[in-house]
């Protein structure tokens, strides 16, 4: 009994070791998504601009886009927010799903930082977050000219990120 | 022809280190006093080696040295040099060398401090930090070396990471290593009682003095980070329970911890083994640390560039040197313990509460810090942790530690009588629970129940603190000779102490009446916060060195009177495209106002209106200076003079034992 205590923190370490090697194997920004190669998940929201309208997949299409989920709340979507201006400017079409959110916060938000977005969709109660699989804000989707997605970023957009996994797949389908 | 000098220092270095690890092991086991004095002059040259590869490094720093790919990676010919001469350690090889600088120079130190030493203790005390040290060069040597050059050789350095071109960021990583690094010599120590079965006051006399140094040092950065953080983020945050920040606070925790189980083992001769696996877990920890910022195994802002060989190479190491170590414990530490008696209802019985509280809270912020990775490898999902968590659970477990440290004066060695105990602090319970009570509506005109909570428990560190050494004084006949009477190892537990109350004040009111304001403001425009005017005078155009910045004018009235003019900034830095945030503040020991810029509203036209951030933070100052007093608490508890009387007593001994 007395010598379980003395070796009670090799074991510890032991097992917190197994546990980093596993680690080291993983991508704590990865996660996998089911819907790459498949169609987006069908939704219908509002626009935050022009008010009244609403915004589905099918205006998506014909082009590729990136659909990119953030909210006025997500400290992550303020890192990221310089690149998607950058892009924005350079002609890349991104739709911006507002997660979680008031349409007032949101048009602060964009007032103060900018805005990168075609078009604003407003999912307030976060459904459309839910079945496209969102974990959490920021996250961005690739969607082919035929709605199909094909890529997923879990986090912010990085460059290389931008340059390595999302603009092969823009200029492969133009 | 410098950088490769630099580089091969680094393998003499390992070389020496190869001698100062195993010579005087193996003299110790054949009882041969003269190579178990090599360890000392080992480390001494082992240093040296260090500090000229160290100053290599700086000196290509100094140059422009752009065929050296660490400093092409992190320089710029238009880098102010004090920032040249710093992003030495701005990036992964770097800070590696710089943890090596101060793991030898700790080792230096003890080779000059502990002359005194038993041979046998002061021998294998500099081979376990010569181990240690084989094993980060090695680690520098084989994945990370920052000497390497790169063809063909780039015109222009990439630049320091604007982020830590920062007052804050010349000073915060050192002293945080000198913590890390110096509980090192704690785990040295540990090493060297479990291998020769020397564990008593003595031993304890010993090393007190060092991890009281290394733990000041770790204060002092964990201190500064927070500050730089508040500084240059632009969040008004000044903790985030950032992987890599918990990765600091632990080995913070249990080294607090140890320091007081240490006093118990000195004054006490108990919960030695207690004492010894803590000094191997503080140091456990700060290696830790070091792997989650260098293997990208958990998401962080601070993490540097992830390179999986490297972790597995850390991870290595880890395994060798904690995992030697605690074996090394589960075999020797048995035999080690006599069973002394201890009574709860002692100051050593208070001091294991301490303990208690400290190391659970330790391993609820590992518990936090880890839980995302064990999902994950668990294929359990993917999590994060927040700080409601860790700020709840934290409350939880500091409310009693503050309550506690209220009877570290009172309370006598051995045995005591609580009750009677308490008898004396009636009265400063009750100024306490007066005082912190109305505190938030004295000063903010208005109650709040964590305030208040906070304020008491504040209070009631502060003047119990004060009265220890009230009552020590007082039993003197004159104020002069009272105060010369009280030892220096009890003011510096007193000051550290007021930290602690100073720190929790500030904690309790910054986080509470914590008012922030995003507001949109033209030229001449102003916004309030309480009776607190902010008027934005429009920006101008500054050109620094190797920057652009928008600086912003906004002048803070107080009821109508002008008190401050703030600049908050808005930066660019060319070389690496990036915009940075620098907050400006105007401060007094009662709050802080705080002003970041947001962007542009119209992203072409500076002059026009622009988003600001606007905050109110009563008695921020507090946190750090809180930081700062355990600091200096630290400084005169490590140089009492007694440890060094131990040190004279300690030479007085014949080595015979260790010569025969």
């Amino acid at each position: 009994m007395r010598y379980v205590r003395y070796t009670a923190p090799v074991v510890i370490l032991l097992l917190l070791i197994f546990l980093f090697y596993r680690g080291l194997a993983l991508d704590p920004r990865e996660v996998p998504s089911p819907l790459v190669g498949k169609a987006a998940p069908a939704f219908e929201l509002p626009l935050l601009e022009p008010e009244g309208q609403s915004l589905t997949p099918k205006a998506l299409g014909g082009r590729p886009v990136l659909v990119n989920f953030f909210a006025s709340w997500c400290a992550g979507c303020q890192v990221e927010h310089p690149l998607l201006m950058e892009l924005s400017k350079q002609g890349v079409e991104i739709v911006g799903m507002d997660y979680k959110d008031e349409p007032a916060d949101v048009r602060r938000w964009l007032q103060r930082h900018g805005n990168p977005y075609r078009q604003v969709a407003i999912d307030r109660v976060g459904q459309a977050g839910l079945d496209w699989g969102v974990y959490g804000v920021p996250e961005t989707y690739v969607l082919g000219p035929d709605g199909t997605i094909l890529f997923k970023q879990i986090g912010p957009v990085t460059p290389q990120a931008w340059e390595r996994d999302i603009r092969p797949l823009l200029v492969g389908v133009r | 022809m410098i950088p490769e000098l630099g580089h091969f220092a680094l393998w003499l270095a390992l070389a020496v280190g190869l001698v100062q690890a195993i010579v005087p092991t193996v003299g110790y086991a054949r009882r041969n006093l003269r190579w178990m004095s090599i360890a000392g002059a080992a480390a001494q040259v082992q240093f040296l080696l260090v500090v000229v590869s160290y100053l290599c490094l700086s000196e290509a720093f100094h140059q422009n040295d752009f065929s050296v790919a660490y400093v092409a990676a992190n320089s710029h010919s238009a880098l102010p040099l004090i920032y040249r001469l710093s992003a030495v350690w701005g990036a992964h090889e770097g800070s590696l060398l710089l943890w090596l600088l101060m793991l030898s120079g700790w080792a230096f130190a003890v080779s000059i401090f502990n002359r005194r030493l038993p041979a046998d203790i002061s021998s294998l005390v500099l081979a376990a930090l010569g181990a240690v040290s084989v094993g980060f060069l090695l680690f520098m040597l084989l994945t990370s070396n920052p000497f390497e050059r790169a063809f063909p050789v780039p015109l222009e350095g990439r630049d320091l990471n604007p982020l830590l071109q920062d007052p804050g960021l010349i000073i915060h990583p050192p002293m945080l290593y000198m913590g890390y690094v110096g509980f090192s010599v704690a785990f040295a120590f540990a090493i060297a009682a479990l291998v020769t079965g020397r564990m008593d006051s003595a031993w304890a006399r010993w090393a007190r003095p060092w991890t009281t140094t290394a733990w000041l040092f770790l204060t002092m950065g964990i201190t500064l980070g927070s500050w730089w953080a508040y500084n240059e983020l632009g969040w008004g945050g000044w903790w985030f329970w950032d992987p890599v920040e918990n990765a600091s606070f632990m080995p913070w925790l249990v080294g607090t911890a140890l320091i007081h189980s240490l006093a118990v083992t000195e004054k006490r001769g108990l919960l030695q083994s207690w004492t010894l696996l803590l000094s191997i877990v503080a140091f456990s920890l700060s290696l830790l640390g070091t792997f989650l910022v260098r293997s990208g195994v958990l998401v962080s802002v601070h993490a540097f560039a992830t390179d999986p060989a490297r972790g597995v190479f850390i991870l290595a190491f880890l395994g060798v040197v904690v995992g030697g170590g605690l074996l090394l414990y589960a075999i020797r530490a048995p035999k080690l313990v006599r069973q002394g008696e201890m009574q709860l209802a002692s100051r050593e019985g208070l001091l294991l509460f301490n303990n208690v509280f400290l190391v659970v809270t330790a391993a609820m912020v590992l518990f936090g810090t880890l839980f995302p990775l064990l999902m994950d490898a668990l294929d359990l999902g993917k999590y994060s942790v927040g700080p409601p968590y860790f700020n709840r659970m934290f409350f939880l477990l500091m409310a009693p530690l503050a309550v506690l440290v209220g009877f570290a004066g009172v309370v006598s060695w051995k045995r005591a009588n609580l009750i009677e105990s308490f008898k004396p602090l009636r009265v400063l319970a009750l100024i306490a629970v007066v005082l912190g009570v109305a505190l938030p509506f004295l000063t903010q005109g208005k109650g709040s129940v964590a305030a208040s909570a906070g304020a008491v428990l504040s209070v009631w560190v502060l003047v119990t603190s004060v009265q220890e050494v009230w009552r020590r004084v007082r039993a003197k006949p004159s104020l002069a000779a009272g105060l010369r009477s009280v030892p220096r190892g009890a003011w510096g537990m007193t000051l550290a102490h007021i930290g602690l109350g100073v720190w929790t004040m500030g904690v309790a009111f910054a986080s509470t009446f914590n008012v922030e304001k995003d507001v949109r403001l033209g030229s001449g425009q102003s916004a309030d916060i309480g009776r607190y005017e902010f008027r934005f005078d429009g920006v101008t155009h500054v050109e620094g060195p190797n920057f652009k910045s928008d600086t912003g004018h906004v002048v803070v009235s107080y009821r109508g009177r002008e008190i401050a003019t703030l600049n908050p900034e808005k930066r660019l830095y060319p070389s690496q495209g990036s915009v940075m945030t620098e907050a400006a503040v105007d401060h007094n020991p009662l709050r802080d106002l705080y002003v970041a810029m947001g962007e542009p509203i119209d992203k072409n036209d500076a002059n026009g209106d622009w988003a600001l951030r606007l905050y109110y933070k009563p008695m921020m100052r507090l946190v750090w200076f809180g930081g700062v007093l355990m600091f200096f608490g630290g400084i005169l508890a490590a140089t009492d003079r007694r440890y060094r009387l131990a040190q004279r007593a300690a030479a007085s001994i014949p080595d015979g034992a260790a010569a025969a």
